[in-house]
């Protein structure tokens, strides 16, 4: 909504200057987004009289006038309007001015040969009109004003208010003033409403029918005739051009104006345009009709529309149609005000894709009881302006207005907002918003002022008392440092922990969208579905994310390309596994490409492979607290996998909680997606899948316990088949007795000459100690030979002499 | 002169020429061997008679200790120079680069949660969570939005089906009801979260993070609501004196509603946050409306309090000197690396959110 502080005045007496306003305005709620200053340059537009033409010598359409900008003094100007004539008084503009219309900064030019000291405007530059032939004439009353500012001077800045949803009422002055005024900025003058005396009845019938989802309640109008529709007077323009608004005519100029002023949108048909009556009522589906935006629409049933005998003439409340249109010629008019249902506004607009100011009015809400106010101001100006008779006042209603009532209990005030006013105090604000007060003991009687659809109970009350007494009143009351329940709990404590574990890894952490590219969703999605979104924001955002993955590689695909060749990146979040609420994971999910140490003088280089995000996974695990003891590995992970290259995790053996993946990017989608590294590794761990430990880091650690007797350090090497896992030779040793036996380590693999095909070596070493005595050779032999004869049986292995 | 000035004069003498140390050993061994010549003169002792005996004894105790004594810091001497002359040739150049070692980033939104989770704990606030797909109930209806209220109309969502009743939720608002729903008053929680609008430019992205707070009690009220946010954009941006206005706004799930503006100015093209001139918007919050409560299964007439949204991105923004809100998304590894955080710069409440 925009205001300026002069036309704010037509409501409101004050003496205040316009920084306390703009400070006052935001205080209570009107929120001033932005304040523009009215150009100074306005200033140098002056009225200005062509005292003598000459033809251009060089051009046939051209004149060189001399101008007489005021006390004698005379400027050349080059102008090509056929309307330019000697004796004329018109606008001219310096150099230097900027034309309102294009913005363009005018110079001394130079026009085919012949220099111009600025120009003559027409009235289309100045935005006065759309007329744009000629330049402007003014009538001979200007002769006084030669010389001076053709603009009155204007101290108002465009104020730019953010008006919130709920507050209709402040889409126009009045309301605004209002507010103002209950906050104790000026006082709300007085309305001196003038009423339509006329004896004319209004001979166009209007009715509306009674039917479900009726949209309109009332329908109010009067009929002016023989008026001569014309420009408008200056006052008008220049109100209207003060807050950014274009005027027009003189009938559309004051229904304008009336909306501004008051919150009561009107319309104006062409009476002679309406075919015998007038039928407010629902639409019927196909029917069509062309609106003043000039677009024709194809309205589906259960709309709201003003129709006469021949169809469809506009959408009540929200948009005229072109065949009832005003315009200069219009004789009579048929003036439209009337109250439509918000719902239906916004139900049809929504549907048709439409949004107009009166639309945006009547959604919030208008004053029901504005309706005969609108009309008598509007009618009365149009009769000045224009001339012609109004009609009397007709009225149809379907719905009877009903005063809205509410008991506010004044203890609610302090209860809600933590401190106090007086009753007395409440009374005043509420009675200048407009309330009707009785007062009984500690029991406010409220009758709600019809404008003020926003309110509906006690609670609201309070808002606006609060509001108008000042934010600023509110205590401060320093919060307690008690914390009574923990802040985290134990899968929240998990998603940071394992945050930072893998961080710490060197990953950098990338939030990316849940949404993503279906195509690149595809290659992730494995046995998911797809889960669309009805209304993606662009083609390449139009489903939820199935993994990670594919907006991890999606930019891990750009950074290589910024020339990034050794990356690694990791996000935890969100993948969606259904449509309903809940059906999602929290995942974390990393990805490395490239190579280790590359370039380096000290360290060999080579690929990121497998077992680097092995390392990674497990070493994540560990620290948020699980035994890697216990851990069981097998490669049957999902198709986006390297099926050689890859392995799912248990935290146990009974494989109760798959808990993640780790592997090489399957090659296929390396080379759909076009990824341009020597080698592309990743992980997921699923959150969800943990079993969360109730102990404390305390209750995790193991009793104390070590020997101190003579241990021994012994290595094995195992013959076995190809398919038998490392995993599996290393549980059977421990299987044995972990007291005795530990520190099981793989420093050798295999495959080749010496060693049959389909078998392979694998070379381990283990530490041998009792807790109880020092062992003897006889022991240890002991011992050597139950862990060749376990592996043997268990792995089919056989120990390499 | 006796055997043992000979063997003293002779290799005290010999001792005193530049000797390696397996010249030294070898006078060693001739000396203290087995068959050295003062393990020699040792096992002469009982053939001497009784009255020279003990003299005897004393004097060979004293060569025997002169020698031993000069042999072996020849010998020290000898291995360190030993060792110095080694040193000389295992000289590197210790200006070469060290080992590499990588240490991951994590995001500054990340970072800004754990701060404000931290802050809030504090004062007693515990974490909540809801999900990204929200019905319509607890994301519109619930929050007293109903259908065709205009104020849905600031809210471009993200639908899931064409009746509209799955979306992804616009806010973190549905976690007040999901929570309430669930537990028994009081609350005091917060909510922080991935939220979405379909809006695309460069101040919104369609998507992005807020945090929401919820704290409702049996008196809780305005001054409470003004004190916890005093004290939590104090402590997060790590500033004594800061600005702060409330003004009166309107959502629809309070009443009454307010918009919180912090003080700042312009430095050299970078924003101040503190006392400057001008005022910056930063979140909006409110007593939590009746009808809220009543939807969740909460009495209002015996617990009312506040809640509030805050945009997470952009505090971390304001905080951290960012300007491009896209840039937190895009992924780009330099910023990453810029923006990132030391994963072992934990925010913590007993060492502060930052070093």
């Amino acid at each position: 909504m925009k205001i300026t502080f002069d036309w704010l005045r037509d409501h409101l007496k004050t003496n205040s200057e316009e920084k306390n306003l703009l400070e006052r305005l935001t205080n209570i709620g009107l929120e001033v987004e932005n304040v523009e200053s009215t150009p100074d340059e306005n200033k140098l537009f002056k009225v200005a009289k062509i005292i003598k033409i000459e033809k251009h010598p060089n051009a046939d359409r051209l004149k060189v006038c001399d101008v007489n900008i005021g006390e004698g003094e005379l400027k050349k100007v080059v102008c090509g309007a056929a309307n330019a004539k000697e004796g004329l008084i018109t606008i001219y503009a310096p150099p230097g001015a900027i034309i309102p219309k294009t913005k363009i900064k005018l110079e001394v030019a130079k026009i085919r040969g012949i220099t111009s000291y600025g120009m003559l405007c027409s009235e289309s530059e100045l935005n006065l009109s759309e007329e744009s032939d000629g330049i402007t004439e003014l009538s001979t009353k200007y002769k006084k004003k030669i010389g001076k500012s053709y603009f009155s001077k204007s101290n108002s800045n465009l104020i730019d208010l953010s008006i919130t949803p709920n507050r209709s009422d402040c889409l126009g002055f009045r309301g605004i003033a209002r507010d103002l005024a209950a906050s104790g900025f000026g006082k709300l003058k007085d309305f001196k409403e003038k009423k339509i005396q006329s004896k004319i009845p209004q001979r166009i019938k209007v009715k509306i029918i009674k039917e479900k989802n009726q949209g309109c309640t009332v329908f109010g109008s009067c009929l002016i005739t023989n008026v001569k529709n014309t420009e408008s007077p200056k006052w008008l323009k220049d109100k209207l051009i003060s807050v950014g608004q274009k005027p027009i005519s003189a009938i559309v100029d004051i229904t304008n104006y009336v909306m501004l002023d008051i919150n009561r949108p009107l319309h104006s048909y062409d009476a002679d345009k309406i075919e015998k009556f007038i039928i407010v009522r629902n639409s019927k589906s196909g029917e069509e009709f062309t609106a003043l935006d000039n677009k024709n629409y194809k309205l589906e049933s259960g709309m709201c529309v003003i129709s006469d005998k021949k169809g469809v003439l506009g959408l009540g409340g929200i948009i005229g149609g072109t065949r009832s249109s005003t315009e200069l010629n219009t004789k009579n008019i048929l003036l439209e005000s009337a109250y439509f249902q918000p719902g239906s506004i916004r139900n049809t607009s929504k549907r048709l894709n439409l949004d107009t100011d009166a639309k945006f009015r009547f959604e919030r809400g208008i004053d029901p009881l504005s309706i005969e106010h609108g009309l008598n101001k509007a009618a009365l100006l149009i009769k000045e302006i224009c001339g012609g008779e109004i009609s009397k006042i007709d009225i149809q209603k379907i719905e009877k207005y009903r005063t809205k009532k509410i008991k506010f209990n004044t203890d609610l005030f302090e209860k809600i907002s933590g401190f106090k006013i007086s009753t007395t105090e409440m009374i005043k604000i509420l009675y200048n918003l407009g309330f009707k007060v009785k007062k009984d003991k500690k029991i406010l009687d409220l009758t709600l002022p019809s404008w003020r659809p926003d309110i509906s109970q006690e609670v609201d009350i309070v808002e606006e008392l609060v509001r108008l007494t000042g934010y600023n009143k509110i205590k401060t009351i320093n919060p307690i440092k008690d914390r009574k329940k923990p802040t985290l709990n134990k899968s929240q404590k998990l998603f940071h922990f394992l945050q930072r574990s893998v961080a710490s890894k060197g990953y950098l952490e990338a939030i990316t969208w849940s949404f993503t590219d279906s195509n690149f969703n595809n290659y992730f999605k494995n046995e998911k579905k797809e889960i669309k979104i009805v209304n993606p924001i662009s083609s390449e955002l139009n489903v939820l994310r199935s993994s990670i993955f594919s907006n991890l590689i999606m930019y891990m695909n750009k950074n290589l390309d910024r020339g990034f060749k050794d990356l690694s990146i990791f996000e935890i979040g969100p993948i969606f596994t259904g449509s309903n609420p809940g059906e999602q994971k929290t995942v974390v999910t990393g990805l490395s490409a490239g190579k280790k140490s590359r370039l380096s003088w000290i360290e060999k280089e080579r690929e990121v492979d497998v077992f680097d995000v092995k390392r990674d996974v497990i070493q994540t695990l560990v620290e948020a607290g699980y035994d890697s003891n216990q851990f069981f590995i097998d490669s049957n992970t999902p198709n986006y996998y390297h099926p050689g290259k890859s392995g799912r995790l248990f935290l146990n053996k009974e494989k109760n909680n798959e808990v993640a993946y780790f592997g090489e990017i399957h090659p296929n989608i390396l080379k759909k997606i076009d990824v341009k590294t020597e080698s592309l590794v990743g992980f997921e761990i699923f959150l969800d899948n943990f079993e969360l430990t109730k102990k404390t880091l305390n209750d995790q650690k193991n009793k104390f316990s070590y020997s101190d007797y003579q241990k021994s350090e012994r290595d094995f090497a195992f013959i076995i088949n190809k398919d038998v896992k490392a995993q599996d030779l290393i549980s059977a040793v421990s299987s044995i007795d972990q007291k005795l036996i530990s520190n099981i380590k793989v420093f050798d693999v295999y495959e080749g000459n010496n060693i049959p095909e389909n078998q392979k070596s694998i070379a381990i070493s283990l530490t041998i100690q009792s807790f109880e005595k020092t062992l003897n050779e006889n022991d240890l032999e002991k011992i050597n030979n139950l862990i060749i004869k376990t592996v043997e049986n268990k792995t089919g292995a056989k120990i390499r002499s | 002169m006796s055997d043992l000035k000979k063997i003293k004069d002779e290799f005290l003498l010999k001792l005193r020429g530049k000797l390696d140390i397996s010249q030294l050993n070898q006078i060693k061994s001739d000396l203290f061997g087995k068959n050295g010549l003062i393990s020699t003169q040792f096992k002469k002792i009982g053939t001497i008679v009784e009255s020279e005996r003990k003299k005897f004894a004393s004097d060979l105790n004293l060569v025997k200790d002169e020698l031993q004594d000069l042999i072996n810091s020849k010998i020290n001497e000898a291995e360190s120079a030993e060792i110095n002359k080694r040193l000389d040739k295992e000289k590197i150049d210790i200006t070469l680069p060290e080992r590499s070692f990588v240490r991951g980033k994590i995001h500054p939104v990340s970072q800004t949660i754990d701060e404000i989770s931290s802050i809030f704990s504090e004062i007693g606030f515990s974490v909540e969570e809801g999900p990204d797909v929200e019905n319509e109930y607890n994301n519109f209806t619930a929050l007293n939005t109903p259908d065709n209220h205009p104020a849905r109309d600031m809210h471009d969502t993200f639908y899931l089906d064409e009746k509209k009743q799955k979306l992804l939720r616009t806010h973190t608002s549905p976690v007040q009801i999901r929570t309430m729903l669930r537990d028994k008053p009081p609350f005091k929680i917060i909510a922080p979260g991935r939220t979405y609008r379909s809006d695309s430019d460069q101040t919104h992205s369609p998507m992005f993070h807020q945090v929401e707070g919820l704290h409702i009690d049996k008196n809780i009220n305005m001054g409470h609501l003004k004190g916890c946010l005093n004290y939590f954009i104090k402590e997060f941006f790590e500033i004594e004196k800061i600005k702060m206005r409330f003004r009166p706004s309107h959502f629809p799930f309070t009443e009454p509603s307010a918009e919180v503006d912090i003080g700042y100015e312009m430095k050299d093209g970078k924003i101040l946050i503190g006392e400057g001139n001008q005022w910056l918007e930063i979140l909006g919050c409110g007593m939590v409306h009746p009808n809220v409560l009543k939807n969740a299964k909460v009495n209002p007439t015996k617990f009312q309090g506040y809640a509030f949204g805050i945009g997470i991105d952009r505090l971390a923004m304001l905080k951290y000197g960012i300007n491009d809100l896209r840039a937190f998304f895009d992924c780009d590894y330099r910023w990453l690396n810029h923006f990132g955080f030391d994963p072992l710069d934990v925010p913590t409440n007993y060492r502060g959110l930052s070093r």
